[in-house]
């Protein structure tokens, strides 16, 4: 009986020899997962899991904001009364920070119609790796455009797809649509204009006013631009919107995004 | 090949499970954090999406 069992167990060590067939194979079946793995990482981790990490991050910027805000002195609005009745309070010209260095974080944009809890830190500059591809902001600000509130163009840009899928619905904006700017000044809203679909080396939409070559800027703009289409970037889209009004952080944020200023 | 790794590990079946587990999540960690990221910058499926000449 003994030696039965060693000599079952000698054959069963001659069938378990490594084939090269049979490593091949392995290795092949391990290449195919490793490329589904990849997919996976590419559709679902970086837009799901990235998007919600730089979501949370940019919730804690604009709590900070807030915090360094309540130490520093607010304006003092000057209340008017439409002739229909409706108050409205005026603070002035907005303020307009200096330039920040390099992959600094500086503004929280919010903007609902990418979705009710939809945010994201901006930073300066456009770098890819210390900026769009950062998994706590997403946002670039071009450097060298006008910072939030100033006249010009405030111009900035984020992935479509990849890395959070940060500006994926800008195809989606709608004429009105409100993009609020959160700083420590401030919440700046603008609103959605136009958008064009252009190439990928049309610089002139961020001039001060956008696609105008030496134009003297009377208005106050915002350029958001994005890759098109999804999953490529064959073409940008560049979404136009325009400065409507300012107010301090101490008024407390705009209606329609109470809920997600300091929220992770 | 897997089959040398099954019979190189020690312990009961339970034990060799586990270490398999802890492998391939420090594998998956290791793709996730590093391997990804690169080959997607090879790949370049996702350019900036900035503007520029």
């Amino acid at each position: 009986m003994h030696a039965r069992r060693r000599a079952a167990g000698g054959s069963g060590a001659r069938r378990r020899k490594v084939s090269v067939v049979g490593v091949i194979g392995e290795l092949l079946v391990t290449a195919g997962v490793l490329v589904l793995l990849f997919l996976g990482w590419q559709t679902w981790w970086q837009s799901a899991v990235l998007g919600a990490q730089q979501n949370s991050a940019a919730g804690q910027q604009s709590q900070d904001f807030l915090d360094q805000a309540s130490a520093s002195p607010t304006p003092t609005p000057t209340p008017t009364v439409a002739p229909d009745g409706t108050k409205t309070v005026d603070y002035g010209p907005p303020p307009v920070m200096k330039a920040p260095g390099f992959a600094e974080s500086f503004a929280v944009i919010y903007v609902p119609r990418f979705g009710a809890d939809w945010k994201r830190t901006i930073r300066e500059s456009v770098d890819v790796e210390a900026v769009l591809n950062s998994y706590d902001a997403g946002v670039g600000h071009y450097t060298g455009t006008q910072m939030p509130g100033a006249v010009g163009n405030f111009a900035i840009a984020a992935h479509d797809t990849g890395y959070g899928n940060t500006f994926i619905d800008v195809s989606k904006l709608q004429v009105g649509d409100a993009i609020y700017i959160q700083t420590k000044d401030g919440y700046y809203t603008y609103r959605f204009r136009n958008m064009e679909y252009i190439s990928p080396s049309t610089v002139q939409v961020l001039y001060d006013v956008p696609q105008v070559k030496d134009a003297k800027a009377t208005d106050r703009y915002i350029t958001l631009t994005t890759c098109n289409p999804p999953y490529h970037a064959q073409e940008r889209i560049a979404a136009f919107g325009v400065f409507e009004s300012w107010q301090p952080l101490s008024a407390g944020p705009p209606k329609e995004i109470a809920a997600e200023v300091g929220s992770n | 090949m897997y089959g040398a790794l099954w019979r190189v590990l020690p312990g009961p079946v339970w034990l060799r499970i586990l270490i398999l587990i802890v492998l391939a999540a420090l594998v998956l960690y290791c793709l996730v954090t590093w391997v990804f990221p690169w080959v997607d910058s090879l790949l370049q499926s996702n350019e900036e999406g900035t503007v520029a000449v």
